[in-house]
C-alpha cells in the first residue's frame, strides 16, 4: 500500500496544530514552518502527480479494511490534478500573506494549513460520508480565514456564508443517508455499482437523492440559483484568502463531475433523470448571468468574483455535456482559470492599495506601480476572458470545438462567446477607468510594498504563461484523465479490488495464545 | 412507530426551516438547529427502524437486518451531531460579534427600522 496518498492530509494537519501553538506563543518560526509545510505539500502533489500519471488508480485503505466497509483514499488522474492545483494556489494565497496579512489576525497560518487539509481530503477520498467530512473540515477553516481581520462587511458576509453553508450540509446528510438506505454503502465506487441495480420502485429516491447531492454541491461551486453569497462573500475577504478562495468553488465542481461520470452518466443508470439536460442549460444561464454582474459591478474585487461566478458556469457546462472530449476541455480550462482567479484577486488588492486602499470604478490616481499593475491587469484580462494568445483562449476553443457536435451546439457557441465578449467589455472598462482616466492628485499614506506581494505576484504571472507554453502537455494529461473518469472501470475495480496488508504482528493471536482472550 | 417518526422529522425540518427564513440571527441560529435534529433523526431511521435491538454481533444468531439494528447510521449521527453542534457554535459567535458590532440582530447588520 502506498502510504503517500495520506501525506496531503497527515502534513497540513500536523503543521495546522503545531502552528496553532507558535502563533499562541508568537514565535518567529511561524513564517517558516506555515511555508515550510506548503513547500512540501507541493513536492507530495507533484510525485502524486508522476504516478497518477502513470495511468494506475491506486487506493490507500484508512485503518486497513477492505474497501466497502472502511473508508478508502482513491489517487487517480483527476484528483492528482486537483491536489497539486490546491498546493499551487495555497502556496501562492500563503506567500501573498506573508506581505502583512497574516498578521492583521490570529491563526492564520494555522487555518490555511486545516483548510489545505480539508481540500485535500475532498479531492483523495473514495467514501461520500468522509467526503462529507472533509467539506466540513474545510468549510470550518473558511469561516476562520473569512472573518480573519474582521471588519463589519466581513461579518455580515460571513453570517450569510456560514448560514447558508450549514443548511447545505442538512441537505449533503439527507443525500448521503438516503443514499445509505438505498444501497447499504457509502463508498463511491461500490455506489457506482450498485445504484444501476436498483429497482424500479427504488429509482425515483435514489433519483431525488443524486440531485440533493448534485445540489449541495452546486452550492459550493456557485450554479445558477446559488451562486448569490459568492460575490458578497469573496468580495468582502482579505485578498489571500479570496485568492486561496479561488479553489473551493473548483470543489463543488470536481465533485459534480465526479458523481456525474461515476453515478450518472457512463452507469446507463436509470437514476439519471433530470440531470444530464438540466446542468449544461443551468450552466449557460449562469455564465451569461454572471458576465452581466461583471458588467454591472461598481468594485473590481465584485467584477472579479463575478468572473470567477463565469468560469464555474463554463466548467459546469463541460461537465454537463459530459462527453469525453468535452470533460477534458473543462479540466484544461479549470486549471488555467483557477490561476487566473487567484492572480486576480491578489492583483485587485495590489490596486487598491496602490489607490489608498478603494476599489471602486471611479478615478482616482495610483499612487505606486502604474506601468506594472497595467500591464498585469492586461495580461490577466487576456488570460480571464479567454483571448490569444493564452491558455484561456486555447481552453475555450477545446470547449467550442468538443461541443460543436451536441445537440445543443448553437446555443452553447452562441451564449459561451457572447459571455466572453461581455467579459471583455467589462474588463476593458473596468481598466480604462482605473488607468487612464484622469483624477486629481491626494496625498494618501500608505503602507510601503513588501517583496512577498511581488513574489505572489510574479509566480502566479510565470504560472499562468507556463500553462500557456505548455498546453500540449497538459492537453495530454486531461485527455487521459477524462478518459480515465468516463471509463469508470479503472476506478472501480481499483477501489473494490485493493486488499488490507497482512498485519505483520497479530495482536489477536498473540492474546489467544497467551490465554488473555477466550476463543 | 414509522408514522410518529416521519411526523417528527417533518415537523422538525418545517420549523427549522421557517425559522431560518427569518431575518434575525438568533432566529436563524434556532432554526439550523432544528433543522439539523430533523437531520440527524432522518439518519438514524434510514437504517431502518429496529426496537430493542443491538447494533452487536451476538455469538449463535445470524447477524442480519432482522435480527440486528444498523451500527453504520448510529456511528453516522455521531459524526453529524458533533459536527452540527461545533458549527452552530461557531455561527453564534459570529452572531454575537455581529450584534455587537452594528447593534442589531438583524442578518444584514442592518438598523432597527426595518421590521
Amino acid at each position: 500500500m502506498n502510504h503517500w496518498l495520506i501525506a496531503p492530509v497527515v502534513l497540513p494537519l500536523f503543521a495546522g496544530a503545531l502552528l496553532v501553538l507558535l502563533e499562541k506563543a508568537r514565535s518567529r518560526a511561524t513564517a517558516g514552518v506555515s511555508l515550510g509545510s506548503t513547500l512540501a505539500l507541493l513536492w507530495v502533489a507533484a510525485q502524486l502527480l508522476l504516478q497518477a500519471q502513470t495511468g494506475d488508480v491506486q487506493v490507500y485503505l484508512v485503518g486497513n479494511w477492505q474497501a466497502p466497509w472502511g473508508v478508502a483514499l482513491a489517487l487517480d488522474r483527476l484528483a492528482a490534478l486537483m491536489v497539486l492545483l490546491t498546493a499551487l494556489v495555497g502556496l501562492a494565497a500563503l506567500v501573498y500573506a506573508l506581505g502583512g496579512d497574516d498578521r492583521k489576525g490570529m491563526h492564520f497560518h494555522a487555518l490555511l494549513q486545516f483548510q489545505l487539509m480539508g481540500l485535500n481530503g475532498a479531492f483523495l477520498t473514495a467514501d461520500l460520508f468522509n467526503l462529507f467530512v472533509f467539506f466540513e473540515v474545510l468549510l470550518a477553516a473558511s469561516y476562520g480565514l473569512l472573518l480573519h481581520g474582521a471588519s463589519a462587511e466581513r461579518l455580515k458576509a460571513s453570517v450569510h456564508y456560514v448560514a447558508f453553508n450549514l443548511t447545505g450540509s442538512a441537505l449533503f446528510l439527507v443525500a448521503v443517508s438516503l443514499l445509505y438506505a438505498l444501497t447499504g454503502t457509502l463508498n463511491m465506487a461500490d455506489l457506482a455499482v450498485k445504484l444501476p441495480q436498483l429497482g424500479a420502485e427504488n429509482s425515483r429516491l435514489g433519483h431525488a437523492a443524486i440531485l440533493l447531492l448534485v445540489v449541495v454541491f452546486a452550492v459550493k461551486a456557485a450554479l445558477l440559483p446559488l451562486y448569490f453569497w459568492l460575490p458578497a462573500t469573496y468580495a468582502a475577504a482579505s485578498a489571500p484568502v479570496a485568492a486561496l478562495f479561488a479553489i473551493m468553488t473548483k470543489v463543488g465542481i470536481y465533485a459534480i463531475a465526479r458523481v456525474n461520470t461515476l453515478f450518472v452518466t457512463g452507469s446507463g443508470a436509470s437514476v439519471a433523470g433530470l440531470l444530464p439536460t438540466a446542468l449544461p442549460w443551468l450552466a449557460l444561464a449562469t455564465l451569461v448571468l454572471a458576465a452581466i454582474g461583471a458588467l454591472a459591478a461598481h468594485r473590481l474585487r465584485v467584477l472579479v468574483a463575478y468572473l470567477v461566478v463565469a468560469s464555474a458556469g463554463t466548467l459546469l457546462l463541460a461537465i454537463g455535456l459530459g462527453t469525453p472530449a468535452t470533460l477534458a476541455a473543462g479540466l484544461f480550462y479549470l486549471v488555467n482559470s483557477t490561476l487566473v482567479a487567484c492572480l486576480w484577486f491578489l492583483l485587485a488588492d495590489r490596486i487598491a492599495w496602490s489607490r489608498g486602499g478603494d476599489d471602486h470604478l471611479v478615478a482616482r490616481r495610483l499612487q505606486h506601480g502604474w506601468g506594472l499593475f497595467g500591464a498585469l491587469f492586461m495580461f490577466a484580462s487576456v488570460a480571464m476572458a479567454g483571448v490569444p494568445p493564452l491558455a484561456g483562449f486555447i481552453g475555450k476553443a477545446l470547449l467550442l470545438q468538443a461541443a460543436g457536435s451536441s445537440a445543443k451546439a448553437a446555443w452553447i457557441v452562441a451564449l459561451l462567446l457572447a459571455s466572453s465578449l461581455i467579459t471583455m467589455v467589462a474588463l476593458a472598462r473596468a481598466g480604462s477607468v482605473l488607468f487612464w482616466k484622469p483624477a486629481p492628485p491626494a496625498v494618501i499614506h500608505m503602507a510601503s510594498p513588501r517583496p512577498a506581494h511581488y513574489a505572489a505576484l510574479a509566480g502566479l504571472s510565470v504560472l499562468v504563461l507556463a500553462t500557456t507554453v505548455f498546453a500540449g502537455q497538459i492537453q495530454g494529461y486531461v485527455q487521459a484523465t477524462a478518459q480515465q473518469m468516463t471509463a469508470r472501470q479503472p476506478y472501480i475495480r481499483a477501489v473494490l479490488g485493493a486488499h488490507p496488508v497482512a498485519p505483520a504482528y497479530d495482536v489477536r493471536l498473540e492474546m489467544r495464545e497467551r490465554g488473555d482472550l477466550k476463543p | 412507530m414509522l408514522l410518529l417518526l416521519s411526523l417528527f422529522v417533518g415537523t422538525l425540518a418545517g420549523c427549522g426551516v421557517w425559522l431560518l427564513l427569518r431575518a434575525r440571527t438568533f432566529d436563524t441560529v434556532l432554526g439550523l438547529t432544528l433543522l439539523s435534529y430533523a437531520v440527524n433523526l432522518f439518519i438514524f431511521s434510514m437504517g431502518r427502524i429496529k426496537v430493542a435491538a443491538d447494533p452487536i454481533v451476538q455469538k449463535g444468531v445470524l447477524s442480519t437486518l432482522a435480527t440486528t439494528a444498523d451500527p453504520l447510521p448510529q456511528a453516522l449521527v455521531l459524526t453529524a451531531i458533533v459536527i452540527s453542534f461545533a458549527m452552530t457554535a461557531v455561527l453564534l459567535g459570529i452572531a454575537l460579534r455581529s450584534y455587537q458590532q452594528t447593534g442589531s440582530d438583524h442578518v444584514d447588520g442592518a438598523r432597527e427600522d426595518t421590521p
